[in-house]
């Protein structure tokens, strides 16, 4: 790495972290304006109902009620995210299809005026049979949900690449394993709200959102509305996890309610409402079946999953490819056939959480290839150094891998977790397990068919050139991107970072960009943010030269100094050049555009999965069975990865904590429970269990050196991928230290105490 | 207390609270939470709301010291009682030491639970100068975050002990 960047690779403070510390930081739950309103979302307690009659009238009557709006008041448009698969309304028009369903919404003037009202709207229901689990709901004769998706079946994919039969035939060990998840929720601690308030015929949006241009665009399409009428921004939001990138009902009713009574409306969900409305990550059932040479090497990988998609689509779609999309990249083989179901049933719908449909499949994967490691009594580490890909290949299904640590994160998480030492030596009740995972560094096409750039950025330094104010379309979630953005800008246009401002994710006063998701910010943004750096810092460059009297080229610019290469002594300040430029010029501004180039095959769904550059890592965790009762201690974990040029070291290691965390999360305790009605059964955070400071073990966190070449410094992402290995790690050191393999998650203390005793 | 009968017949209570070292006197329903209390009746949204049934620790506030969950303590239990939110840890402006252990410490991410976590910080380390990694972690163990695996938020505190 480096020596010569001044701003890009250290540990600056966060930009935000005044203002979070000190409770300044305003979400837009904290947010008021005058004469505001509030809204509430009316949900439905069936499962799957026909809607016979909304009678609204006493709610309407009630002093206080402002604004009762339903199916009837908002135009009859359907959305998602593939034209296929549109098929939600703002609100139900024929029939509820989960508990949680939104039929209504209210506006009135406090808190306890709405809860009043909700109460006093009149649905007759009638109730219609409901299905719970994906493979009954593909049964004959079963409750149809959507008539568009006969036996209940949204999505099937078939993708075919190479010979898997030929592989199979020609492998010395075939092997097949059934591995399930579970569902599970983002949880971000902050609950989301939404404000909305008209201004003539604009409409200003307040949202905790991860993408302030998807939900314009959203807002766009259902409401039947110009973007240019539509601003959306963000203040502060308190994380999302993939939780806060579907538009949510509170976005589209707070439009519609506050366009109806003329007055600001605020709407946020309960902790239960999150709990409906989050698109946590979908169950999948997984079976694998892979072929080998005695060596370990693999020759064919099959793998054929159901996933329950909950009803409806959004998000789903791509959910369902990247299952699979993504299964090809860490381990090299020729020889691939995927096959998906992804099912619709009478719960909430599933989308998008961290690490977007593969932390499942990773699990199942890494579980499978321990199983077989074992029967070829090949270490499982060493299996995985065998197929780690190399850099600069292609994957069988068409992504280009240009940098690539795997082997090496591999090699150093051995050294550093002592594995040698350990695997296979602990005494009984303890194991020690490794897993492998990593992600895109920003998908290659947007989540809805355009052709605008992905990121674009603007700096413009203010008059006097004592600081600088980048404006992104980036949306700082918690992950650090505001920050390490500033950072990298600074970098670029040989500025510092401590007279960097930030206008970001406000869709008015910020520039364009898609949003925090897709692990993509660091990557695309950053370009665009560098690129408007580099702009500045040329135009920076030729006013000194004129001044100086030199060449630009003879000029170079550091930490807001200009100096003449040949004789550093000679200097100008960053600051009186950028105010002689004004002077003469105007406003100083540079301007950065980022795109992808043309990535992926031709198949069908070719697009899921691709990316500029690939992230790598793997952990190892070590842990404690009690045989007594099935407790898992985790004791504890270490992490390898492969990110490319590291930005901001500190940040980067607390994204892989929290990324540990929640897989951690993921593989022992979470899971969200339904009864036979499908109502939920701990929509709390007591009884979902995240776990706690007291669950945590010590987490030590390093990297290989990589520099990606499509990358501005050659970064990669962090922020999804680090959640990928986490659960097949811990699913192989409790395999490790009861000999005995369970085969879905969460891998709870009940579920490992039977298996110890049924061993 | 002093009970204030409204037109209807509803009764309203008139609570003056402490509250980092001013008193505020305001009207209250018998169910206003305290969290309300702060985030609505004085605009004090430093205190955040995360699930309103005591499960998360966002609304962490001291009560006399002691550290409580707003979202279930009503502001008739807190009339008379002094509170610090976390609006009046810093000093003047002058941050608090655990807060600018957090900051160096990268302890923060998204920030939503942020302020109950300094709070619980505070509370423990006044009582509790010296405590051991173990202490810190059943002091905060009630207060959920989502974003930082609590790793740099225990050093944060662990590097504050010993400072206050």
């Amino acid at each position: 790495m480096s020596d010569n960047y001044t701003q890009i690779g250290k540990s600056v403070p966060r930009i935000d972290a005044l203002e979070k510390v000190t409770g300044r930081a305003m979400y837009t739950g904290d947010l008021k304006f005058p004469n505001m309103l509030v809204g509430k979302l009316l949900l439905s307690p069936h499962a799957h109902a026909r809607i016979k009659n909304i009678d609204t009238s006493e709610a309407e009557k009630l002093p206080g009620v402002k604004a009762v709006i339903t199916h009837k008041d908002v135009p009859p448009i359907k959305y998602g995210l593939s034209p296929a698969r549109w098929d939600e309304t703002i609100f139900c028009v024929d029939k509820v299809r989960f508990v949680g369903d939104k039929i209504a919404a209210v506006a009135a003037v406090d808190e306890e005026t709405v809860y009043k009202a909700l109460k006093l709207i009149k649905v007759d229901y009638e109730v219609l049979p409901a299905v719970f689990d994906a493979f009954e709901a593909m049964k004959e004769g079963a409750p149809q949900i959507f008539e568009e998706y006969p036996g209940n079946i949204n999505t099937e994919i078939n993708q075919n690449f190479g010979d898997v039969d030929k592989a199979f035939k020609e492998a010395y060990y075939v092997r097949t394993d059934r591995f399930d998840g579970q569902r599970t929720y983002q949880c971000p601690i902050e609950p989301h709200a939404t404000i909305a308030y008209w201004e003539g015929p604009r409409v200003t949006v307040y949202s905790s959102i991860q993408s302030v241009h998807y939900l314009q665009y959203y807002l766009s399409k259902v409401l039947d509305m110009k973007m240019g009428d539509i601003r959306v921004l963000k203040t502060y939001v308190g994380g999302g996890f993939g939780g806060k990138l579907d538009p949510s009902g509170l976005d589209f009713s707070a439009v519609v309610l506050s366009k109806k009574t003329g007055r600001p409306v605020k709407m946020f969900f309960d902790r239960e409402e999150m709990f409906f409305n989050n698109r946590g990550r979908h169950a999948q059932f997984m079976e694998l079946t892979t072929g080998v040479t005695k060596e370990g090497k693999i020759l064919g990988v099959h793998a054929n999953f159901v996933m329950d998609g909950g009803a409806y689509t959004g998000l789903g779609v791509a959910s369902a490819y990247y299952a699979g999309a993504l299964l090809t990249v860490l381990y090299d083989f020729d020889n691939y056939k995927f096959d998906m179901l992804r099912v619709v049933t009478n719960l909430p719908p599933c989308g998008a959480q961290r690490g977007h449909g593969q932390p499942q499949p990773r699990y199942a994967f890494e579980s499978h290839l321990d199983n077989i490691a074992e029967h070829l009594k090949i270490d499982p580490l060493e299996i995985r150094i065998i197929n780690a890909r190399k850099p600069g290949t292609v994957t069988v299904n068409g992504f280009k891998v240009d940098s690539y640590g795997l082997k090496e994160a591999l090699e150093k998480a051995r050294e550093i977790s002592g594995w040698r030492d350990k695997k296979g030596k602990l005494p009984s009740g303890q194991g020690i397990g490794v897993g492998n995972g990593g992600f895109v560094s920003g998908a290659g096409y947007p989540i809805y068919r355009t052709d605008l750039p992905h990121s674009v950025a603007t700096i413009k330094v203010t008059d006097d050139g004592t600081s600088a104010i980048l404006y992104t379309g980036a949306v700082e979630i918690g992950q650090g991107s505001d920050t390490v953005l500033c950072q990298m800008a600074a970098e670029a246009m040989g500025y510092r970072y401590e007279n960097m401002k930030i206008v970001a994710a406000d869709t008015d006063l910020a520039a364009h960009d898609f949003g925090a998701y897709a692990s993509r910010q660091t990557l695309m943004s950053g370009a665009a943010a560098k690129q408007a750096g580099e702009e500045v810092k040329k135009l920076i460059l030729e006013t000194a030269a004129e001044i100086m009297d030199v060449s630009p080229a003879e000029l170079d610019c550091k930490e807001g100094i200009v100096f003449i290469k040949a004789n550093p002594e000679t200097t100008k300040t960053f600051a009186e050049v950028a105010r002689t430029y004004f002077v003469k010029n105007g406003q100083l501004i540079g301007r950065g555009s980022y795109r992808p180039p043309k990535l992926g095959g031709a198949h069908k769904g070719s697009a899921v999965g691709t990316s500029p550059a690939y992230s790598a890592a793997t952990q190892i965790a070590e842990v404690q069975i009690d045989q007594e009762t099935g407790e898992v201690e985790v004791k504890e974990a270490w992490d390898v990865h492969d990110c490319g040029f590291v930005v901001n070291p500190a940040l980067l290691h607390g994204q892989v904590h929290g990324a540990f965390y929640m897989g951690m999360g993921e593989s022992i305790w979470e899971e969200v429970l339904f009864d036979q009605n499908g109502k939920l059964l701990n929509g709390n955070l007591a009884e979902y269990r995240l776990p706690t400071a007291l669950d945590m073990p010590p987490v030590a966190s390093e990297l290989v050196d990589t520099v990606d070449p499509n990358a501005p410094w050659g970064v990669k992402e962090v922020g999804e991928g680090a959640t990928t290995p986490t659960m097949g790690c811990i699913s192989n050191a409790i395999y490790d230290a009861i000999g005995v393999r369970v085969k879905n998650l969460p891998l709870t203390y009940e579920k490992i105490w039977r298996a110890i005793k049924e061993k | 207390m002093q009970v204030i009968v409204d037109k209807s017949g509803v009764k309203r209570y008139l609570v003056t609270l402490n509250i980092n070292g001013d008193s505020y006197t305001r009207v209250v329903r018998a169910n206003t939470m305290l969290v309300n209390f702060l985030r609505e009746e004085i605009n004090m949204t430093g205190t955040k709301k995360g699930c309103e049934l005591g499960d998360c620790g966002s609304c962490t506030v001291l009560m006399d010291g002691k550290p409580v969950n707003s979202c279930i303590v009503l502001a008739v239990e807190a009339d008379g009682h002094q509170i610090t939110t976390i609006e009046g840890v810093a000093q003047n402006d002058k941050l608090d030491r655990i807060q600018e252990s957090f900051v160096e410490n990268a302890a923060i991410q998204c920030g939503y639970c942020t302020p109950g976590m300094v709070l619980s910080a505070k509370a423990l380390l006044t009582e509790n100068p010296h405590p051991t990694e173990q202490e810190v972690r059943e002091a905060i163990a009630g207060n959920l975050c989502r974003c930082t695996g609590y790793v740099n938020i225990v050093k944060a505190i662990m590097d504050a002990s010993g400072e206050q």
